[in-house]
Order: structure tokens, then sequence, then C-alpha cells
């Protein structure tokens, strides 16, 4: 779930005519000075992270002049708190607090609809008061074609027990929190505390909006970088992997890092899974063989082999794995040969020397299990390809065996080096990559087999020459689905003619940085 | 009997000339699906494996006759429209395959369902597949293989993960155990049926025995199948797998979720309601088999 910042999601609430303390985020002390002098007013001192009980870290604190703001914004700037390292802090005036309120709005799966929920006291331990003080809450379930209308929230902030004008202010502000919430596609939104200041005016205190990942695309205002559930800023190559994700919208890709540095001596290896709960079931049979994982990966919903291949070279880009599992439901509706062909390309051209087990049961995966052993029997280390009546703990303890036979040898990275393809070479776009083709090679080449391993039958021959059989534009659309058939047929069994290349941005220069160490 | 679908409901699928429709256009065929007709705006007088395309659901309604099922296959932000035109023609079940819906859209297909008399899966959803009857969704990928992988019989299988719902199914089948209907409800937090919603139609349904469930943190649908058995609304042997053990339990990621659900959702809290209540939650998926054929003993 891509959650906003506090100072984004008050920006929001502003914008929706709920009011917030004035102020403004700092990425530096002197910028933190400028905002207190600009408020002229005492201020508390706010670090920007997803964590909730800031204040318990030291993370918020209060200066009455702008020399102590930045004195104590310093301070506060670079601070290691859990998984962070604060790099913004949030600088506003400070309230004069009269009482403390409650507005969350939640999913609620029951029955499906939104669910806003009141609380007429507020502040820290806000659900231990809920147990204690159920008469203190309340909650209505929002008709989401009508949206929250006003007497209902009237209702609302009533049956938790407030009435007069602290009541009415306060079903304003929820009908304003609902509406920010449904514009923006919030899936939970939270102001907590929600405050009453000593000249009788309802203040958005604090505030956390998380926005649905499935319509950040509808939100490029919110300048989301990566649209996933974290509990920490995305790693660099997890940005890199959801960039692919971004413009490829065939099956889903989902590239998680448990770790960026391997420490030395532990068991770790890169995990590959396919489908929420076979993978979840394969991770557990590697965790039991005292394996670490350094990744999750998820390739599933039928993901065309050009995302597989991505995912297994963002895999291969984490130095010191030992092992590469892949492993899904075991019986997967999807053709497995797609993915079968996607690691092909990717193991051949890093050349893979940790053993890899690759448990691929499911349609086709006789098809696709050879593939695996035809194309990858010369690498330097042993990949195995099992299907659907091996286990997910058989296929663990082959890992495990094979990586003890491998002598517990540790993946390099290696600097990923563009192919060399002719000029004049014959080329066409595909829809994440571009598919060349040196004619040249093609009289020495007997069985033309690549136009029979194309799997949507797209390529003809041409003055004995393969070629598009449909339109450059058909298949820049999608025609050619990049099941990279053609280039491992050719590169296997023919003259090494096709390549495709399917760049993922970034990624060169990710690695090199590691190889500098 | 089945649940939901069977070789005689009329299907309709939306979406038959793209990609992932056309392909699983020819499985549910093959399949013995009775595919009345599909739907591409624009497309009219196309087939897809000889089945008529037309414009809209309404079109197809008038050409074809009734329709009780429409299949959606299209590119998620443009699902909420397809759902809600299929429910204005009348369609009373809609198999929403597509993931990465906005659930707010969901949420406005939930209402338009509850307020026409309509029900949904998914979305995120492989569909579900009556053996030897009819498959909707891409349940199996080919028809050779769902008729390999699922034979008739007594379990009803109910599953939140797509792969899960296959390899129980597939397991059983291997264990001489065949399947009255095969479910995944879809992979998402808010989905149309879920599994209380099931369990309530293989209550209802003669040919299931037994049900197996493969639950998963988050949501409150397993404890809403265990509230279910305790009000005796479910009275049929339940044999629950519950994933996400090794997942961080008690990971809450608001104030208001905590407030909602309380302890709800996590795995410590699922397995002890499903046992307290008297359902049999393995371990391992591979017990479910097993654990079956004891309980029909």
């Amino acid at each position: 779930m891509a959650r906003l910042y506090e100072y984004q999601s008050k920006k929001l609430l502003k914008e929706g005519g709920v009011r917030v303390p004035e102020g403004s985020v700092a990425f530096s002390p002197q910028e933190a000075r400028v905002v207190a002098e600009k408020i002229a007013k005492p201020v508390v001192l706010k670090i920007q992270v997803w964590l909730t009980g800031r204040a318990g870290l030291g993370g918020i604190q209060f200066a009455d002049t702008p020399q102590e703001v930045e004195e104590k914004a310093r301070h506060m700037l670079g601070m290691k708190v859990k998984n962070y390292v604060v790099d913004r802090i949030l600088v506003e005036e400070k309230l004069k607090i009269t009482s403390e309120y409650f507005a969350g709005l939640v999913m609620d799966d029951s029955r499906k609809c939104p669910l806003l929920i009141f609380s007429s006291v507020g502040g820290t331990g806000v659900e231990e008061i809920a147990r204690q003080h159920p008469e203190k809450i309340s909650r209505f379930a929002v008709d989401v074609s009508a949206g929250l209308r006003e007497f209902e929230a009237r209702n609302l902030v009533r049956k938790a027990g407030l009435s007069g004008n602290v009541m009415l202010q306060l079903a304003e502000l929820l009908a304003k929190l609902y509406k920010v919430a449904r514009v923006h596609d919030a899936r939970s939104a939270e102001i907590n505390p929600l405050v009453l200041t000593a000249d009788n005016l309802i203040y958005a205190a604090d505030c956390h909006l998380v926005i649905d990942d499935y319509a950040v695309f509808r939100h490029p205002e919110l300048g989301i970088e990566v649209a996933r559930e974290f509990d920490r800023p995305p790693t660099e190559l997890e940005k890199i992997a959801y960039k692919v994700e971004e413009k490829d919208y065939r099956g889903t890709f989902y590239f998680f890092q448990m770790t960026e540095r391997i420490p030395e001596g532990e068991k770790y290896i890169g995990f590959h899974g396919a489908g929420g709960g076979g993978s979840m079931m394969s991770m557990d049979a590697v965790l039991d063989k005292g394996f670490r994982l350094a990744n999750y990966c998820d390739t599933s919903g039928n993901p065309p082999a050009s995302k597989v291949y991505r995912a297994a070279k963002v895999i291969l880009s984490q130095p010191g794995i030992r092992g590469y599992f892949a492993s899904g439901s075991g019986v997967a509706s999807q053709e497995q040969y797609h993915s079968a062909r996607g690691m092909v390309k990717a193991f051949r051209e890093e050349n893979l020397s940790i053993p890899a087990v690759i448990r691929l049961g499911g349609n086709f995966e006789e098809e696709a299990i050879r593939i695996l052993g035809a194309y990858l029997k010369d690498l330097p280390a042993r990949v195995e390809g099992y299907g659907r009546d091996d286990s997910p703990e058989f296929c663990a303890a082959k890992l495990e065996t094979l990586i003890a036979e491998n002598k517990n040898a540790l993946h390099t990275v290696k600097p990923i080096v563009e192919a060399e393809i002719p000029n004049n070479a014959y080329f066409f776009d595909t829809l994440t990559g571009r598919l060349s083709i040196d004619h040249a090679r093609c009289p020495a080449c007997k069985t033309k087999g690549c136009v029979g391993a194309c799997a949507p039958k797209i390529l003809k021959l041409e003055s004995e020459k393969p070629v598009l059989a449909i339109s450059r534009d058909d298949a820049k659309k999608g025609k050619c689905t990049e099941c990279l058939a053609c280039e491992i047929f050719c590169t296997y069994h023919e003259q090494k003619a096709i390549y495709i290349e399917l760049p993922i941005p970034g990624l060169k220069e990710y690695r090199e940085k590691i190889l500098k160490g | 009997m089945s649940i939901l679908v069977d070789e005689k409901s009329r299907v309709l699928i939306q979406g038959i000339t793209g990609r992932e429709g056309m392909t699983r256009a020819q499985l549910m065929k093959d399949y013995g699906t009775n595919i009345v007709a599909g739907v591409t705006p624009g497309r009219a007088g196309q087939d897809v494996y000889g089945i008529p395309v037309y414009d809209s659901v309404e079109e197809a309604w008038e050409k074809q006759g009734p329709i009780d099922i429409s299949v959606i296959f299209i590119p998620a932000a443009l699902v909420k429209n397809a759902a809600l035109e299929a429910m204005a023609a009348g369609v009373k079940l809609l198999v929403i395959v597509p993931d990465r819906i906005p659930i707010y859209d969901v949420l406005e297909i939930a209402y338009t369902a509850k307020a026409k008399g309509a029900r949904f899966v998914g979305p995120n959803t492989l569909g579900l597949l009556s053996p030897g009857k009819a498959v909707l969704g891409m349940i199996g990928g080919r028809a050779q293989r769902a008729r390999e992988w699922f034979k008739p019989g007594a379990i009803g299988v109910t599953s939140r993960s797509g792969g899960m719902t296959s390899a129980i199914s597939y397991y059983l089948t291997q264990a001489g155990l065949g399947q009255s209907t095969i479910i995944h409800v879809g992979g998402d937090a808010i989905v149309g049926l879920s599994h209380p919603e099931v369990m309530e139609l293989f209550e209802q349904d003669d040919q299931t025995k037994m049900v197996a469930m493969f639950g998963e943190i988050g949501t409150t649908q397993e404890e809403r199948v265990a509230d279910l058995i305790e009000a005796h609304k479910f009275t049929k042997p339940l044999i629950a797998f519950v994933g996400g053990k090794a997942a961080k339990s008690g990971t809450r990621f608001s104030h208001a979720g905590a407030i909602v659900e309380g302890t709800r959702g996590s795995y410590e809290t699922k397995v002890k309601r499903l046992r307290e209540v008297g359902a049999h939650v393995v371990d391992s998926i591979f017990d479910i088999p097993k654990k079956a054929k004891e309980l029909l003993k």
C-alpha cells in the first residue's frame, strides 16, 4: 500500500478544506529555520517516517525560536529509527490543545464498504481505549454511491457522546475527510489526534493516508514512486524492479528485498515464487532447511517469458546468494514453458554458477522441464526442473544437496554487457524490447526452426530469411508475446542470429555500483 | 449438483477478443461450458472459436437470450464499467478475473450487486470449476489438463490462492477423491463471494459432503467461517489450512483497523477460532487428502 507522509496527507486535507496547523516540510536545518521564521510562533518538529509512536523515539520535539529549531532539526535529520534514516521533518505551529479525538476510515471486508470510525477520545493508545470504553466509539458504513452525508456524520459524532458546536465542526470535518479519501483513492485514512484548540477550532493534528496501490495510476500528482506495501522506503533494486512492472501489465512481478547486504557466512538464497499461496508454502520449505531469503519475488498471473527473464536478472543482481529457488503452487494453470524460457535466457546470460532448483509444476510442465534440461546443461552450475508431483520440501532438500556439492560457492554479480548487433540487422520492436535478426547468418541455417518455434506464429520466411508476418505496429502492440522461443532455438541449435533485447532501466548502473563495492 | 455453475449455465465472456479472453474462451468452450456469446465493444459480427461477438451485453442478451453468468477479461481500469454493464443487462453472476482493480471500483460493483440481487466472484480470481460440467475463468489452463486434474466428487474446495485451488484439488484427485465445485474466491482484500458466502452455498449443495478451505492471513473471512459453524449455518466437515504462518503476526497498518477487527486477521486467531468450532486445521496442504479420507470413513 502506498503510504503518504504526514506532510503530504495534511496537504491533501488542507486542499479538501480541513484545518491543519500552519507549517511545511524541511529537508535541512536551514530550511527548518526558514519555515519557523515564517510561522513566527512556537513550533513542533516531527520526523517524517511511516512509524507510530514517534514521540517515544525522540521524533517529536518543540522549539520556541528559529535558532532552536535549526539546532533541533540538525539532530533530528539523519537520526536512525528502526528501518529509517530520517531525511525530512515537518515544522509546524504548536497548537494549544484542549481535547483530542480520533477519526479513521478503513475498508470493511465483511460488509464490502468503507467504514468510518469516530472516537470522542483520541491520541496514543486509542485501540486500548476503544476496548475499555466502547461507548466512546461510533462507526458508520458509508454508502459508496452517495458518499458520507452531513446528517450521517452528525449522528456518528453524536453517538460517541458529543454535542453542540464541537459536534457540528467535527461532522463537517468527517464529511470532508471522506471526500478527500475518496477523491485520492485512499484505502485508509486516519486523523489521530483530531484536536480542539483553546480558541475552539478543530484541527487535524496528525494524519495518515494510504493510497490504494491499484489506483495509483489515477494519481500521478501524488508522485508515488513504488506503489507497494513497505514499512520502509524502497531499496534501489526494488525501484528498478518496480519500473519493470509499471510498464508491463501482463501478469504480476513483485520484488521485495529482505536484505541489501548479505552478511558473510550466512546461507542466503534468491527466491522466485509464482502466486502468493504457493510462494508462502515454498518459502516455508527452504526456511525449514536453514536457508535465509535474500528476497521475495513473485511472477504470476500468466506473465510473458520476458517478465520472468527480467525478474531472474533482478534476483541475480544480489551478490552472495548460494542458490536460486523457484517454486509456485505446483499445479499452475499458466503454460509453464514461458517461465522456463525466461529463466533460460537469464541464466545463460549470467552464465550461472550457483545451483538452481526450479519447481514448475502445472500446465505443460514436461515441456518446461525439458527446456530447462536441454538449454542449461552446459552451465557451470546445475539447474534442475521439477513438477507437480514433487513437493516443495523435496525440492528444497534437492537445493540443499546441490549447494553443498557446489561447496557453498557465492553468486557474483556480473556487469551487464549489451549484445553486439550489426548495423544492418533486421529488427522490429516488441511491447517492451527489440528483436533483431542478423540475416547475414541465416544462409548457414538448415532448419529455419525459429519460424516453427514462434508461439504466436508471427514470423515467416522471405527469401529463406525470417521476417515479420504481421505489421510492425501489431508486433509492437503485443502480437509478439516475447515468448523468447525463437532466440533460444537459434542460439542453441542454429546460427546465433537472433537476439531479443529486453532492457531493465537502471540495472546496468546498479550492477556497476555493486561491482565497485 | 454443484454450486454456482453447471453444464447448463448460459455464459458470456466480456473482453473475448483480447489476449486472455481468447485463450480462456477456448479453455471454457473445450471443457464444455455453455458459452453463448462474447462482448467487445466495436467488434460485433466477429466470432471467436465459433462464439458470436456483440457490441454490448444488452445486445448479446437480445440476440442470444438470457445470460446467467458473465466472465470478465478486460484491463483493470475498465472493469467497473463492464461489471455495471453486465448487471444493468440483468446478469446475476459475474466472474471478475483481472487483478489490480481499484478498491473503490470493487466497492461500487459490490454496492450495485447488492441493489440488483447479483453476485460476483473475484476480482483477482482464477475462477471456478465444477468437474465434468463447466469452468469459468482460467482454472486448469487447458481443457485436457482440467479433465485430468479435477474429477467429480463430494468435496467442495474454496481458496484465497489461485494456484492452491488447483493444487489442493489435484492432490485430492490423486488420492481418489473428487470435487463438487472448486473456487478461487480471489486474492484481494475485498472480494464478492468470500469464504463464508461460499460455505453457505456448499451447505445447500447435496453433492458436497465436505469442504477443504485454503485460508490466508488478513481480512476476516476465516473467522466469519468459524462464526457460521458456531451458528450451525455450516454443518459439514471442514478441513482448513491457513497460509502465512511465517509472516509477522500482529502487523497492523492502522489504529482504525485494530479498532474494527481487534485481533482478527492474524494467523493465530484464525487457527484458534477454526479449531474452537471443530474445523480440522492441518499444517500442510498435503495433509488435506489424508484428513479427507479419514473423515469420509
